[in-house]
């Protein structure tokens, strides 16, 4: 079906040094098993957030001890007792030098929390783009994402695929977003943080991967109805891989069915029906642009952005009704007969 | 566990004791809402100007409302000095201004709606139109409306004062209404400035 | 010192004994007295607290194991709508309101509140518009013409609530709803404020104000500043969806960035709005059962108006990953991180108050106490969201919402309680049984940790919020189940609590004036108190005039 079943999803790799000893810590969460975690970063924009994330959480939790082990002991301590007397505790109305010292410590522990988050923000934000970067723009619909490679002549929907970046000649890939409708947000925990894909505004973001594999994310921004399905894909491949997977996206969609009746009957009923206004097949009539392009539907993993496994069932079952499997989808049913349903579906399976 | 042997609290008091009138100060906390309405409705304007993607512009269809605005603002002199009137028992005084103060509001408005009829009918702007056309009606709307309000609070106040029904006691209250003209006013100063001299 | 006669021998009673029910109800119906009006507002909250509260379990039920069919996505999406909406509108500000109705005039000595009808009619514009909200279901239409109740969020973003997405009339309940209680919420405030400022007894000048005043002073200004925006974008919506404009029509240009940065210039400091009367019921009863003055009475209020001022520029840090650019971004992570000084300031003061003192451990301390440990922890997942970078990951996933939670319910709802153990024998002249009290405290602390401590980590999983359901092995099924029990857990502890409240008030001990031996002015007067609050308008001349009566030899104004 696709060549990427190589890649598993929990490819999680090694954290090396001094990291190991956190990575236990969030061991017993699970995170270990999770290819969402945010302690598994695998790209720069992750690696950086993680470093600020674990200096932020020990200084917190630092202050956490610290106050509450004060309150604590206070707490009892200074317990009323029975054998106590009568009389109130003496009335201390404050003191300068205790109240300046506890605003002073506070801010200094601010100023050097700011100092190192502004770093990171200018290491995320604002550096140059290197010449080697790839560019893909991202559309946000109702509930699929669209993906279009300019410089390579590519487009495709739900599954990004992109290079892995050699530290030392970094390939990063950038990506500008925009929606075509409602508010998103693209978020691929291990990759980077998320950025919001929000209509009439362009967002840029770029993830640097430093191992092939397959990291899962979804949306982030509640768009609707279906948002909880609205999944992300992100293959990162190798760049004979990627260069490969690309030849294969340009070329334009398998026209010539001699030797499969039944698909080249289900390309005649598609291309008569109104699938055409809402799908793009590269090379044919079909050249809709509100719903995923199709040109090389069977080379995906999954169809409707993630949840549902891309065999023929699935296939069958979602064009015949795709409300009943991702219901408030966009896609209404085309309430095709049996037949049509049998034969699109051989079509639609050999768009490799 | 002691209890208080005695209620209520009782002491002496040398210096008297007097707090601000309390319609001044609940009509200063209305006036710093209001205020934030407009603020956030002239921040959009402002945001928009220049980026309307088609239909008229500001430079193309709006003239300085002159005469309008020098209405709006005498009126605020006259209702200072209906408020003076009453302190000093003169209600012939008082009762004349507040006349004049509706008087002007009322040819502000019309001014206003003569605008908006020359804007929809002959300009073809509406709300719908364009970015501009949302942000200038909703904006000077709601001016609009709020010298609506203050009007008919001036036009009951101006009935109350024909029929001797207003006397020295309600000066402080005839104040607290004068405050929200004023505000109105000053809220006209800034639209105008936004609107007619920056936005064009 | 002058004594009166004791005030029960001429005072009429408010109860309703061998009255007509329909006088009572026509009294109730067409009060004016603050603290009528308030004890309706918290009547009120309590019952969508409820509401709202069967809204969760609903949501955690669906949520409790992946690819979950127990309600349809558009149901789930009314369900957090509605869940959130309630919360802050019909129960937070009601509730908070109602006590600072009820507790403002009797600590400021006066018998009302400044404009007593402006009062009850805030309070029913208020009590409409939550009905209104719950109409929805009965008479809106939404997508589908299915869901009816508004599906869009809370924070409703555009362009989501454009016409042309949220079809017929269900974002209009949430718009309408939400403005008229916008309205009375200012209509209160100004209530507030002025009566603060303009009707206190004799001797109490602002500089001894109980610290529960000097709070809803701050909270109350603030809302003028913070409602209002929220209102006037809501104009805007409705223009948008009826007249055609374009205020957040991106098809025209509009900015979908427009409203959110309008909608949070209003929620970020609502949420400050909620918080200062938890910090305001906090700083009258942790002093009163640790025996000793608070400490640092300046500092408090300069704290307090401090977070006040600063909680107006921090806005944007619900919106670091928008793309707003380092320079906006690391302008909103150095605001933010300022106002944790302020606020660190207070939990010391609080620690300050305790230390030296005799605790003693009633059930309204108990809430305190927990609501000190779980507000600083609350604090502290603020500061680490206030890493732009690091909310890059955690922004709109499970961990914002647990610390949202952590504050609304650890922090806020947890000093409710304690406010509601400590002010019921005021209110009904009857004490609240302690042994439900701890059976209520320790339920409901278990169930919270259980639910709010671990529902941080499916957020750290990489699980975002609202959706209606996920997939399996993502790592997220488990925290999901465990923070489903401790919901149902919190659910058990909050109906003994409301069994207590009901129960305490035929059978619970006779509570006196001064039942907790504390010092502000509220304990002066007979539980419940008259209509008119007190015999004799008073004069004091201390921070703490009962203080001063129970101890003339180490009496607070022998140090002012």
């Amino acid at each position: 079906m696709s060549c990427f079943d190589k890649y598993s999803a929990t490819d999680f790799g090694n954290e090396k040094g001094g990291l190991a000893a956190y990575s236990a810590v969030f061991a017993g969460t699970g995170s270990a098993q999770s290819p969402t975690s945010i302690f598994a970063p695998a790209a720069t924009p992750a690696h950086s957030i993680f470093g600020l994330s674990m200096l932020v959480l020990s200084v917190t939790l630092a202050i956490f001890l610290i106050v509450s082990g004060l309150l604590l002991y206070a707490l009892i301590r200074f317990r009323h007792r029975p054998t106590d007397s009568d009389r109130e505790p003496p009335q201390i109305y404050g003191s300068n030098q205790i109240e300046l010292s506890w605003t002073v410590i506070p801010i200094l522990i601010v100023v050097m929390l700011f100092l190192t988050t502004t770093r990171v923000i200018l290491g995320t934000e604002a550096i140059p783009k290197p010449a080697s970067a790839m560019d893909v723009i991202v559309i946000g619909h109702q509930f699929w994402w669209e993906y279009r490679y300019p410089r390579l002549g590519v487009v495709t929907a739900n599954e990004l695929h992109i290079p892995v970046s050699d530290p030392a000649s970094p390939t990063p890939t950038y990506l500008t977003m925009s929606s075509a409708d409602v508010s998103h947000s693209f978020w691929v925990p291990r990759l980077a943080g998320k950025m919001d894909v929000i209509p009439n505004r362009v967002n840029v973001m770029w993830m640097d991967p430093e191992k092939e594999g397959l990291f899962l994310g979804q949306c982030a921004q509640y768009c609707g109805t279906q948002h909880a399905k609205m999944l992300l894909r992100v293959y990162s491949q190798s760049p004979k891989d990627f260069a490969a997977w690309v030849e294969q996206q340009k070329r334009p969609a398998r026209q010539d069915f001699s030797g499969d009746p039944a698909a080249a009957e289900g390309q005649t009923v598609f291309m008569h029906n109104a699938c055409i206004n809402c799908h793009t097949i590269a090379g044919t009539v079909a050249n809709g642009r509100f719903g995923p392009d199709l040109t090389h539907l069977a080379s995906r993993d999954t169809i409707a952005s993630g949840p549902i496994q891309n065999t023929p069932e699935n296939l069958r079952k979602w064009i015949d009704d795709p409300n009943s499997m991702k219901p408030g989808s966009l896609m209404p049913s085309m309430h095709l007969n049996d037949h049509d349903l049998d034969v699109i579906t051989a079509y639609l399976t050999q768009l490799h | 566990m002691k209890t208080a042997s005695a209620i209520p609290i009782d002491g002496t008091m040398e210096t008297p004791w007097s707090l601000p009138y309390r319609g001044t100060v609940g009509m200063a906390c209305l006036i710093v809402a209001e205020a934030a309405i407009f603020i956030i409705f002239i921040v959009a304007y402002i945001f928009y100007i220049g980026k309307s993607l088609s239909g008229p512009t500001p430079a193309q269809v709006l003239e300085l409302p002159i005469f309008g605005t020098i209405c709006l603002l005498s009126s605020s002199i006259t209702v200072h000095f209906a408020v003076s009137a009453l302190r000093k028992q003169d209600f012939r005084t008082c009762t004349i201004h507040l006349a004049g103060t509706v008087l002007l509001g009322s040819i502000f408005l019309v001014t206003t709606a003569q605008e908006w009829y020359h804007l929809i009918h002959n300009e073809g702007l509406t709300i719908r139109t364009n970015l501009f056309g949302t942000t200038y009606y909703s904006l000077v709307g709601l001016h609009a409306s709020h010298v609506v309000v203050g009007l008919i609070m001036l036009s009951l106040t101006l009935g109350f004062s024909l029929t001797g029904r207003v006397t020295e006691e309600h000066s402080e209250k005839l104040e607290v209404l004068s405050l929200y003209w004023h505000f109105v006013d000053a809220v006209w100063v800034v639209v105008f400035l936004v609107v007619y001299v920056l936005g064009r | 010192m002058t004594t009166t006669p004791v005030i029960e021998a001429i005072d009429e009673t408010t109860g309703s004994q061998g009255r007509p029910p329909m006088n009572v109800v026509y009294e109730w119906l067409t009060t004016v007295d603050h603290k009528k009006i308030g004890l309706m507002y918290i009547v009120y909250a309590l019952i969508f607290l409820v509401i709202a509260g069967f809204q969760a379990i609903l949501m955690r039920i669906q949520l409790a194991v992946p690819n979950n069919h127990f309600v349809s996505p558009q149901v789930f999406n009314q369900l957090f709508t509605m869940h959130g909406t309630t919360m802050v509108f019909f129960v937070g500000m009601p509730i908070l309101f109602g006590f600072g109705n009820y507790l403002i005039p009797l600590m400021i000595g006066a018998r009302d509140m400044a404009f007593p009808r402006l009062n009850a009619f805030s309070f029913w514009i208020s009590a409409f518009a939550g009905v209104l909200l719950y109409f929805s279901y009965v008479g809106g239409s939404g997508l589908y013409a299915a869901g009816t109740a508004p599906d869009v969020g809370w924070f409703a973003y555009a362009p989501l609530t454009a016409k042309i997405f949220s079809p017929g009339h269900s974002t209009d309940y949430w718009t309408l709803a939400v403005f008229l209680s916008g309205v009375g919420s200012i209509g209160t405030a100004l209530n507030i404020v002025t009566t603060i400022i303009s009707m206190r007894c004799k001797g109490m000048t602002m500089g001894r104000m109980p610290l529960l005043v000097w709070l809803y002073l701050v909270m109350a200004s603030l809302v003028f500043v913070t409602v209002s925006p929220l209102t006037a974008a809501q104009i805007m919506l409705t223009l948008d969806r009826y007249l055609g404009a374009h205020f957040f029509d991106t098809q025209a240009g509009g900015s979908a960035v427009l409203w959110m940065h309008f909608f949070w210039i209003f929620g970020h400091p609502e949420v400050y709005v909620l918080v200062l009367p938890a910090f305001a019921f906090v700083n009258e009863i942790v002093p009163v059962f640790s025996r000793k003055a608070i400490f640092g009475y300046p500092a408090m209020v300069a704290a307090s108006v401090g977070i006040g001022f600063i909680s107006l520029s921090v806005w944007a840090h619900h919106m670091f990953t928008v793309g707003l650019g380092p320079a906006g971004n690391t302008f909103f992570v150095f605001a933010t991180m300022v106002i944790s000084v302020p606020t660190g300031i207070k939990i010391f003061n609080w620690l300050a108050t305790i230390w030296g003192g005799k605790v003693i451990f009633a059930t309204p301390m108990m809430f305190c106490v927990a609501f000190l440990f779980q507000f600083l922890i609350a604090g502290l997942t603020g500061i680490m969201l206030s890493a732009a970078p690091f909310d890059w990951q955690l922004g709109n996933s499970y961990f914002v919402v647990a610390h949202f939670h952590y504050v609304l319910v650890g922090a806020i709802l947890f000093a409710l309680f304690a406010a509601f153990y400590y002010w019921y024998p005021k209110v009904t002249g009857r004490m609240m049984s302690e042994k439900l009290g701890r059976w209520h405290f320790w339920l409901f602390v278990i169930g919270f940790h259980l639910t709010f401590d671990f529902m941080h980590v499916p957020g750290l999983l990489g699980m975002p919020r609202r959706i209606y359901t996920y997939e399996a092995g993502r790592g997220w099924e488990t925290w999901n189940l465990i923070v489903g029990i401790g919901a149902i857990i919190q659910t058990i502890a909050t109906l003994i609590f409301v069994f207590n409240l009901v129960r305490s008030y035929f059978k619970g001990e006779v509570a006196g004036h001064d039942p907790w031996d504390a010092w502000t002015l509220e304990w002066a007067t007979t539980s419940p108190p008259p209509s008119y609050n007190f015999a004799v308008d008073p004069t004091i001349n201390s921070r703490r005039p009962l203080w001063d009566l129970k101890h003339p030899e180490d009496s607070d104004s022998s140090y002012e």
